[in-house]
């Protein structure tokens, strides 16, 4: 295998393996802030320019190109503006938002800095998962310092741009993930999603026009207005401009967060980052980017590139590039067992199909393991999916949908060993 | 029983009163406040809470009822939180929740008769890296082992 080659692409991880580095004097040698004194002398479109052109696309999963929802924001609007930080990151099998906030939190404030600027904000938010207390002590700490340095607040960076930067702690809901359903949270309400709008708009907060990004995305920022559009789109693909921080958990010998371009072979990056899989074994199926990602096996994963376009090609996605690995032994009836009682803990309840369907299906698999499921169950388990696709407010239940039936279609036989063949038999035995 | 915010949450409420655009939005960060100074939030906080916000108590109730980290009700001195999602399923979490559960002698759910521990499990803790991992109060427990927990358990008790 070529994999020697292969190495990280260290843009929004650079300084994570420097010691202290989460602190404003170790940032600051490292060139912390350091765009602040030319980006907010120029007008702010060329942020929004720089990053357009750059093919920065959203981090936290949806992969939306960041350039086009930044143009939505008014530019001529009597009301205020506001940035919100999406780190409420809890989908499974990804923890990369968190090296951020932990590692190098001045990267973040700095890319709110010139976020805010670009579209006019002088409040900004990050909603945190309730659940990151312990780095959201280190983030905080690097925001008060940040503001007693003269970096945050009135004036800040010698300017006449303020900005005030406010952490808004979640309190344990996977769906606040979801833009519309945090921006519902940071209202002071449950999380439940909004229907979308027909035509492209801004986010809404409190009526007012809001930009919502991933941590990482926001993260991105700093190095495009340093180094320009085109250092940042000649990594990755066409489609793809550009680096994630890609995330390995699961069977793995070196589980951990690597960031590499877009376009990077899944298997080379698995075995060179990951060391190969624990124990030796062969590896039997890889959940891409986050679970609600459908599943791919083996032979899926060998062919595979980290970048939108392949894996959509693969009838799966990118997702949030953190990646589950399961070895040869793992029973696929019981992984979509744990996901789906995942989904139906955490299903916000607004929208029938996606309430009932993930309990619904969650209760066959367990009919499945029990061993009391006839071939039938299984076809019913793949109907309820059906209803679950497109018939809801969010992408929560079509997301259980595709998980579903990835793990049906791709994984039937262990469907179908575990469920008694006919229904007689079940009688005769009773 | 009432309720009322301390001396330092006051000035805390204060300074938040200033970075929203409406007090509605008050809300997860005073229900937060209350459970941190009380241990878990009543009632009575909550109407305290729907001045504070200009929101019916209702409304709060129906906030503080759809978040699984707010405790309506008083929880272990140590609340012990283990993920229970894939990655730490996949690397071992039910050997680690099984030993806890004979070490404590209690079932997911339960408190210790002394009030020291609650076992709950949890949705995703964003730590499959260093899968299996638990969190007590707010402190991570992560790449977990038999050995480790043994340890950390007499330290808590």
């Amino acid at each position: 295998m070529s994999d020697t080659t292969l190495q990280e692409t260290r843009i929004v991880s650079q300084k994570f393996r420097i010691p202290n580095s989460h602190t404003l004097a170790t940032a600051l040698e490292h060139g912390a802030y350091s765009t602040l004194s030319t980006a907010l002398f120029r007008p702010a479109s060329d942020i929004t320019t720089a990053v357009q052109e750059s093919g920065l696309r959203g981090k936290g999963g949806g992969g939306a190109l960041a350039g086009e929802k930044w143009l939505l924001m008014p530019t001529d609007d009597s009301r205020p503006s506001y940035l919100v930080v999406n780190c409420d990151e809890s989908e499974p099998g990804t923890f990369k938002d968190r090296q951020i906030i932990s590692k190098d939190p001045h990267l973040l404030i700095e890319g709110m800095i010139l976020t805010s600027y670009a579209i006019g904000a002088n409040d900004a938010y990050i909603y945190i998962r309730g659940e990151y207390q312990g780095f959201e002590k280190i983030l905080q700490d690097a925001i008060d310092e940040a503001y007693s340095s003269g970096f945050l607040g009135k004036g800040l960076a010698n300017t006449d741009f303020d900005l005030d930067i406010t952490i808004h702690r979640g309190a344990g809901a996977y769906i606040c993930g979801e833009k519309s359903a945090l921006l519902e949270s940071l209202e002071g309400k449950r999380g439940h999603p909004r229907l979308k709008p027909k035509n492209k708009e801004p986010e809404w907060y409190f009526g007012n026009p809001t930009l919502v990004n991933n941590v990482e995305t926001i993260a991105t920022v700093p190095y495009i207005v340093q180094n320009g559009a085109l250092a940042y789109s000649k990594y990755g693909t066409q489609e793809s401009a550009g680096t994630l921080l890609f995330a390995m958990s699961g069977h793995i010998k070196n589980a951990g967060v690597y960031e590499v371009a877009f376009g990077t072979p899944m298997l080379e990056y698995i075995n060179h980052f990951g060391g190969g899989i624990r124990g030796d074994k062969k590896l039997k199926a890889v959940i891409p980017g986050g679970s609600s990602t459908p599943v791919l096996t083996a032979d899926e994963v060998a062919n595979a590139t980290l970048d939108y376009e392949t894996l959509r090609s693969l009838g799966s996605s990118l997702g949030t590039g953190g990646m589950i690995v399961m070895d040869e032994d793992t029973n696929m009836v019981e992984a979509l067992k744990n996901l789906l009682e995942f989904y139906h803990h955490e299903s916000c309840g607004q929208c029938t199909p996606c309430r009932e369907g993930t309990g619904w299906s969650d209760t066959i698999v367990a009919k499945i393991l029990r061993k009391e499921a006839t071939s039938q169950d299984i076809d019913k388990l793949l109907g309820i999916a059906d209803i679950m696709n497109g018939k809801t407010i969010c992408v929560f239940a079509p997301a259980v949908s595709g998980v579903i039936t990835s793990f049906i279609s791709k994984f039937r036989e262990e469907f179908e060993i575990d469920s008694t063949p006919k229904i007689e038999n079940k009688m005769e035995t009773k | 029983m009432s309720f009322s915010f301390d001396e330092t949450n006051i000035t805390k409420i204060e300074q938040l009163q200033k970075r929203y655009p409406s007090p509605k939005a008050l809300t997860l960060p005073l229900l937060w406040m209350v459970q941190e100074q009380e241990g878990f939030i009543s009632l009575e906080a909550m109407e305290v809470i729907s001045k504070y916000t200009t929101r019916p108590a209702m409304e709060i109730y129906k906030t503080a009822t759809f978040y699984t980290m707010f405790n309506l009700s008083r929880v272990g001195e140590h609340h012990i939180q283990i993920c229970k999602t894939l990655s730490c399923a996949l690397c071992g979490k039910e050997d680690i929740l099984a030993y806890i559960k004979k070490t404590l002698d209690i079932e997911v759910g339960e408190t210790t008769k002394d009030g020291k521990f609650t076992l709950t499990q949890v949705e995703c803790l964003g730590s499959c890296g260093t899968a299996p991992m638990m969190q007590i109060n707010q402190t991570n427990y992560e790449s977990l082992t038999i050995e480790r927990v043994e340890k950390i358990l007499e330290e808590l008790q």
